[in-house]
């Protein structure tokens, strides 16, 4: 099997948000970056499907600055073959981002591309399917279970109340949800590894972007909250307070 | 005219209730634009609660029948919504799980971007800009769409449903060749068949405070004695395998805009604030007075929960019994 797996750099996700100097992105002074969560669960079943098949290779595809080669490099040590930077600056909408994740894996000969369901960033929640539909490549959204046999798949979607179950032949793209596996962590044998395995670099030129970010703001404080009471006395008071006062009851 | 093709969703024959919220955010649009409202509706066979679309502002209801599409299929709705969208100004989805996962199929066939989960939008000149949370809703970031047609989903919840009839006339449109790369089999309901986080209008969620996964009964009886309620949980409890990553709320989790929150036993880690500070009113019960979760609560109330969470539900089950 060769599956590539699609990563993004991204703030840690005990951040606090500060808007940057531009009005329309971070500031990242003091941030921790880390691999999106999601793709975690990406880069995990990647490995657990090549070990199952006991042959194959995996890549990681990264698009970003000089910074996500970091990235990159933990996926590694968690025991992906190789990784390819797609080098970039600046930002992209979801479907620059998807044209060129999908001009660099074309002609690959993937049997399998797998994304995190959304980055914890810009909570898109598109570039998967986006470069799927640019691929002409089958594609199942949000999957929480997995069966890979006989060059199809068995995939399972959380929908609202339920569970759907969706068939499809290979090469296809996922995007993985939590609860598809647990991530690894990696050992310190395979960091030591990740530190000599193949990490190419490309520079790419992103397509026109359809998306243009006007500015980034903290959302508006709630208003002051109160203490209604203290133990099971104050319940009356607050089933007052949510018929009268806010009227949800 | 320019037109607005707002996207329906139905689910064993039946609309559900967010297509009436996208109908309505796509007559705002409309109005704001000097637009029409294009509701379309893909199903196989007849679909109930069309004839309400009416109400909420779609000039005109386009039903795409097709054997196959009673269950989801992606590649079909994606063809279908394409064809339908010819000349239209905008594509409006609701962010549930399908349009989620349609919305940006959509998108890449015509080759413009795509604004996911909008809590607003504003027409400027010739562009939509939308204002959709990011970081899990820490920060909101404002975008113009310049792709044409712009497309959108738009969060449940979100859009107070608004009644404004126009003609709502049915027509059926052609449902154009596609390639069914994906075919949904089944739907697995749980037995109780339990309402979604993201959609309720009331979630009632337990934290590490429970002390036990079986202490979550409390929060359940809670949840039932509103009716209406879903049961959340925090990433603390969904990690240690209390409850399913369904259920949790916040920034890894589902981020929610429900009418009611009412948190029990969660101390308000930042990454759970930024999933639910979007709900309208917010209740917090916890032990700890200097517990994070009270600088976003409306209303809170300090104690054990052990005790306050009976009390609370002996009440709500009063005031529903009394109607």
């Amino acid at each position: 099997m060769k599956i590539a797996v699609c990563l993004k750099r991204v703030p840690d996700t005990t951040t606090k948000i500060v808007i940057g100097g531009d009005g329309k992105s971070i500031d990242e002074a003091g941030i921790k970056f880390v691999p999106n969560p999601f793709d975690e669960y990406a880069v995990e079943e990647a490995l657990a499907l090549k070990e199952k098949a006991g042959a194959g290779e995996t890549v990681v595809y990264s698009l970003g600055g000089d910074s996500s080669q970091e990235t990159i490099r933990t996926a590694l040590a968690m025991g992906i073959d190789r990784g390819v930077l797609l080098k970039t600056e600046g930002s992209a909408d979801g479907l620059v981002v998807a044209r060129a994740l999908a001009d660099a894996m074309e002609g690959e000969g993937f049997d399998l591309i797998l994304f995190g369901k959304l980055a914890v960033d810009d909570y898109n929640h598109q570039v998967g399917p986006m470069t799927a539909e640019l691929l002409g490549l089958p594609c199942v959204t949000t999957v929480v279970h997995l069966e890979v046999a006989d060059g199809a798949i068995t995939a399972e979607r959380e929908i609202e109340g339920g569970v759907e179950v969706s068939t499809c032949r290979l090469p296809a793209v996922l995007t993985c949800d939590k609860g598809l596996n647990e991530p690894r962590l990696p050992k310190l044998k395979g960091i030591m590894a990740a530190k000599k395995k193949p990490l190419d670099v490309k520079p790419v030129e992103l397509a026109a972007a359809s998306i243009e970010v006007l500015g980034l703001e903290l959302p508006p404080p709630r208003s002051e909250g109160r203490i209604v009471g203290e133990g099971p006395d104050a319940v009356p008071e607050l089933i007052r307070l949510l018929r009268n006062e806010a009227k949800v009851l | 005219m320019a037109a607005i093709l707002a996207v329906m969703e139905q689910r064993d024959g039946a609309l559900r209730k967010v297509s009436y919220e996208t109908v309505t955010a796509a007559r705002l649009l409309a109005d704001t634009m000097g637009a029409t409202v294009d509701a379309l509706v893909v199903g196989a066979g007849a679909v109930t609660g069309v004839e309400q679309l009416a109400i909420y502002g779609a000039d005109r209801v386009l039903t795409a029948d097709h054997a196959s599409f009673g269950l989801y299929q992606p590649d079909g709705y994606a063809a279908t919504v394409v064809a339908a969208a010819e000349g239209c100004a905008a594509i409006v989805f609701g962010a549930t799980a399908t349009g989620k996962d349609l919305a940006p199929r959509v998108a890449a066939k015509l080759g413009v971007g795509y604004a996911s989960e909008i809590t607003g939008c504003t027409v400027d000149g010739d562009h939509l800009v939308a204002t959709r949370p990011v970081y899990a809703g820490k920060a909101l970031q404002k975008i113009r769409l310049t792709g044409s047609p712009a497309v959108l989903s738009v969060r449940p919840n979100t859009v107070p449903l608004a009644e404004s009839p126009k003609a709502g006339a049915v027509e059926s449109v052609a449902v154009p060749e596609f390639e069914a790369r994906v075919t949904v089999t089944e739907i697995k309901a749980p037995a109780d068949a339990a309402l979604d986080v993201a959609e309720a209008t009331v979630v009632v969620s337990g934290g590490r405070g429970l002390k036990e996964p079986e202490h979550f009964k409390l929060i359940e009886d809670l949840a039932a004695a509103f009716g209406d309620a879903a049961v959340g949980a925090s990433r603390a409890v969904v990690d240690a395998g209390w409850r399913d990553h369904s259920a949790q709320v916040g920034q890894t989790g589902k981020t929610v805009s429900p009418d009611l929150y009412v948190a029990i036993g969660i101390s308000g880690a930042i990454q759970h604030l930024a999933g639910m500070r979007t709900a309208k009113t917010i209740v917090a019960i916890n032990k700890d007075a200097d517990a994070p979760i009270f600088k976003v609560a409306d209303y809170g109330i300090v104690g054990d929960l052990f005790e306050v969470v009976p009390r609370l539900t002996e009440e709500i089950k009063k005031v529903k019994a009394e109607g």
